[in-house]
């Protein structure tokens, strides 16, 4: 069966061809790529993704603008009813925009652009993302972000934390981030924002490859269902 | 009508920015400074008949991220 992904570019993203090439590598079958401005999806999506960049020039407030655009409905509609979303970096800036998950992304707390490879500990490895990794691995992925410094009340953290929901924490200090956490997912567990990039980890060319597993999860969770 | 919208990190929110304004004025000599918080302001041309219930709309859905953010909202006399 093919694997059916669709990449949204909105004016700014600069991943969305790195998130494809992934998609395709992992799954074998071209991304779809959808743009911005496009109010409807492609029919029966198996895998949505957002991708990094800075949508919009970060105006008003990094993944702001992008989460009212057009596709934003439909990206909502499909979460809704089930279909997987993955944003990274402005992607996930992007999902909370949305609303589409908890929290929101602040500047990093040193106010500096930090651009290098992370350890992150796999906090959850029973998502629809992370079946691919042990709990408690500790893998490596780049990171490449102003704004990643993530915040909720405490609350909201208690029960992401309660529920399961924080899929990644950074192993070391890297922007601020409230209990370290770099990857949340939504209550359903179909939507994960993270800021580090996996699709900059698929091969060992890239320097690692401990971003393939998070795909290849999505590409076993579709055949098992 | 013009309208300004004052946007605010909420308390209890750290502010970065305003923590780097803080050391910026700091360095500058300029003692006395308690706390720096930085914020934004939106000015907005709308008609009269805009209420005042699309105007917090406004705020809400957009102009201010609520998970970290506060607006007021103030009408200018033209």
């Amino acid at each position: 069966m093919a694997f059916r992904s669709a990449v949204i570019t909105f004016p700014g993203s600069n991943c969305d061809r790195d998130m494809a090439v992934a998609l395709e590598q992992v799954s074998g079958t071209p991304a779809i790529r959808v743009w911005h401005g496009d109010a409807d999806l492609p029919d029966g999506l198996d895998f949505i993704a957002l991708p990094g960049g800075f949508s919009y020039g970060d105006y008003l407030r990094s993944g702001a603008m992008a989460a009212r655009s057009p596709i934003m409905q439909a990206v909502i509609e499909a979460a809704g009813r089930g279909v997987p979303v993955l944003g990274v970096c402005n992607g996930f800036q992007v999902l909370t925009e949305a609303g589409l998950l908890p929290g929101a992304l602040m500047r990093n707390a040193s106010q500096n652009f930090v651009c290098r490879t992370v350890p992150l500990k796999v906090e959850n490895n029973r998502s629809l993302f992370t079946s691919g990794y042990k709990a408690g691995q500790t893998v490596h992925i780049p990171v490449a972000h102003h704004d990643g410094n993530y915040f909720a009340d405490e609350a909201t953290l208690d029960r992401l934390e309660g529920e399961g929901r924080v899929a990644f924490r950074y192993a070391e200090p890297v922007n601020g981030s409230v209990r370290d956490i770099a990857g949340v997912l939504n209550e359903a567990g179909n939507v994960l924002g993270m800021m580090p990039h996996p699709e900059r980890a698929i091969e060992p060319a890239h320097g690692g490859s401990d971003g393939r597993a998070l795909f290849e999860s999505a590409l076993k969770g579709l055949v098992e269902a | 009508m013009k309208v300004r919208v004052h946007v605010s990190l909420k308390n209890g929110v750290l502010d970065p920015q305003g923590r780097a304004i803080h050391h910026a004025l700091e360095g500058l000599g300029f003692s006395g400074v308690n706390d720096v918080r930085a914020g934004r302001l939106i000015e907005l041309d709308v008609d009269d008949g805009v209420t005042d219930e699309a105007l917090d709309e406004m705020c809400r859905k957009l102009l201010a991220n609520m998970v970290i953010e506060n607006y007021r909202i103030e009408k200018v006399a033209a």
